[in-house]
């Protein structure tokens, strides 16, 4: 299929709106997109998503003969694909330039750079040497390619397991996975890329380029780095001229950028260990929610709660003390008992907790994204105001409501109070999140 | 029989579109309506051309037609001007604003009469709207800041309810 072409119309509106230092996804200049990692079940496969940017690498192994002139390393291979699925225009079986310049990057970025022991891998020189390969699927394309790729890469290189290997003379005995535990990578350290995309002839940089934005872009440099701020690679290309203060500008954003990503790749995989070890659930059936059509989520916008504390003590203080509590249960037939009274019919509140509800809820627009902080801590404050008579526990866990089904006969003096509590409890259905433990 | 939330468009006779020029071939536009095959699009189509007064219309121009012959075993063709020989609407869309993609459910959405995003979108800002039945919507209001805004909203209300949407202009008016 054919890509679709990019309109005069667009070009001239991006090119406006980065003129205007906006982006289309309302990002600062050096924001990167929520990158989230994802295991297999098998060792040495994971998913990153950069944002919308999806790249499956798998890690496997095999033993082969050394090449001839270093016999006594491994071997490496990388492959980097570009799907169909990934974008209209991708088609199988085509070598496109885009496709050769991502490959060459990775292997520069992981192969040259030397983080992957290979003198490890060697069984018997000269004969037997592990061959490590690495294939990179390309899922979704939304720009920012080869960020993604070398982070997956990388992490499924750190994730996988090789079978232990014992060498007794001329025997290799290679143990299997139940036999004995297989032995991890030696990997000295992480290099990932970084991508700037250059606009107006090299005087504005974006970080982390979106789709849109690489098509208009003038010009596109990457730089891989380690988190001990070493360079493993540089390239730059577009044709743009740089500056050198640019490219050293550049090279500090990556610093901070790869320390960061570094830091959340180290928490995925001790994540993945513990779960392992724990022997709970992981891999993809768990990792990576069922994404229904009519369902969408949107990765929230980090809330500033410095001053929750506070707000949450003012609250308490201003609240109401909780109201006379009655502790005799009332006895309505057997089987069915009755404590306190229920709070007042709130009927009328019902937007407001109907407006909480679905802030909380999966799908927040987008548009409000850069205002998301002003409205999360709103909505604590909010929450907070409508259980004022009870004890705020702002604690993670909420038991699900327990209703009481009241039999249809009863006295006429409990009539009232029924109705009473078959609103509330209708209401207590609609809005989950409340939380009703009467006091005893 | 629709399908919703399908974001492959198959040209269908009488839809109004919105394509993107690729190539000019003598007398004719090659237009990229997301199908599987370009629509052809003739330079008299349009209101007021003659073959000395021909438009004005380059690669990479947005056009809002509709389509004349659309059928699996012929390349589509498309027109700008309706059968009594007036644009109504159709032609050439201006050099600002923003082009982008949704699904062809919640372009049938917004084209319903007294759609209700429409009518609540308006009292945020004034803006301009072209809804081609082949998934695209191009905006234009009077600043990047705002287009965006709309842009956004468009593409969220796919997935939002009514009550979301209503909170989400709340904030944004009252911002």
């Amino acid at each position: 299929m054919k890509a679709t072409p990019l309109s005069n119309c667009e070009r001239r509106f991006l090119l406006r709106a980065i003129e205007e230092r906006k982006r289309l996804d309302g990002r600062q200049c050096y924001d990167y997109r929520n990158v989230r990692i994802s295991f297999g079940a098998d060792h040495g496969c994971c998913i990153v998503e950069l944002g919308k940017t999806r790249v499956l690498a798998q890690v496997s192994c095999e033993l082969v003969p050394p090449k001839p002139n270093r016999p006594t390393e491994g071997i490496l291979f990388f492959n980097l694909e570009l799907s169909p699925m990934a974008a209209p225009g991708f088609e199988p079986g085509r070598q496109s330039e885009l496709l050769v310049r991502l490959n060459r990057l990775i292997e520069r970025c992981l192969r040259n750079s030397k983080c992957i022991d290979t003198e490890s891998l060697c069984v018997v020189a000269g004969e037997k040497v592990w061959q490590i390969r690495l294939d990179l699927h390309l899922l979704n394309h939304d720009g920012n390619i080869i960020d993604a790729a070398s982070i997956a890469g990388i992490v499924a290189l750190c994730h996988f397991r090789r079978p232990d290997v014992s060498v007794q003379g001329e025997e290799v005995t290679v143990y299997t996975p139940e036999e004995r535990d297989p032995v991890p990578l030696s990997i000295h350290h992480m290099p990932i890329c970084v991508s700037f995309a250059f606009f107006q002839q090299g005087t504005y940089l974006l970080v982390d380029p979106s789709e849109r934005e690489e098509c208009v872009m003038d010009g596109l440099l990457v730089i891989a780095m380690n988190k001990h701020r070493e360079i493993c690679t540089i390239q730059s290309s577009g044709g743009v001229m740089l500056v050198k203060d640019q490219v050293l500008r550049c090279s500090k954003i990556t610093a901070v950028k790869v320390a960061e990503i570094t830091e959340l790749i180290q928490k995925a995989l001790e994540n993945d260990q513990k779960v392992r070890k724990e022997c709970g659930k992981f891999g993809f059936a768990e990792s990576i929610p069922n994404q229904k059509i009519t369902a969408f989520k949107m990765e929230s916008a980090a809330v500033d709660t410095n001053n929750v504390e506070e707000q949450a003590e003012e609250i308490i203080t201003k609240a109401d003390p909780p109201s006379e509590v009655c502790a005799k249960p009332i006895l309505h037939t057997p089987g069915t008992a009755q404590i306190g009274e229920g709070i007042e019919n709130s009927w009328g509140e019902l937007e407001e907790s109907e407006r909480e509800e679905a802030e909380e809820e999966e799908a927040e627009s987008e548009a409000a994204a850069f205002e998301c902080q002003k409205m999360e801590t709103e909505d604590t404050c909010m929450m907070g105001e409508t259980k004022k008579d009870e004890p705020i526990v702002l604690s993670d866990s909420e038991e699900e409501e327990v209703v009481v089904l009241e039999p249809q006969v009863l006295p006429r003096k409990t009539r009232a109070q029924t109705n009473l509590k078959q609103e509330n409890t209708s209401k207590k259905t609609f809005n989950k999140r409340r939380k009703k433990k009467r006091a005893a | 029989f629709v399908h919703r939330h399908r974001l492959q468009y198959v040209p269908v006779k009488g839809d109004h579109v919105i394509g993107i020029v690729t190539a000019k071939a003598g007398d004719v536009f090659k237009l990229d309506v997301g199908g599987s095959e370009q629509a052809s699009l003739s330079y008299l189509a349009f209101e007021g051309t003659t073959k000395r007064n021909r438009p004005n219309v380059q690669v990479g121009d947005l056009v809002y037609g509709q389509f004349l012959v659309a059928n699996k075993d012929m390349e589509p063709e498309m027109v700008c001007i309706d059968s009594s020989g007036r644009s109504s609407g159709m032609g050439i869309i201006g050099q600002d604003g923003f082009l982008f993609k949704v699904s062809l459910g919640l372009i049938r959405k917004l084209l319903a009469p007294k759609c209700e995003i429409i009518q609540e979108l308006s009292q945020l800002y004034p803006f301009e709207l072209v809804l081609g039945m082949n998934g695209r919507i191009w905006v234009k209001a009077k600043t990047v800041q705002q287009t965006l805004i709309i842009v956004n909203i468009l593409e969220a209300c796919e997935y939002m309810t009514a009550e979301q949407r209503k909170q989400a202009l709340a904030r944004l008016s009252g911002n």
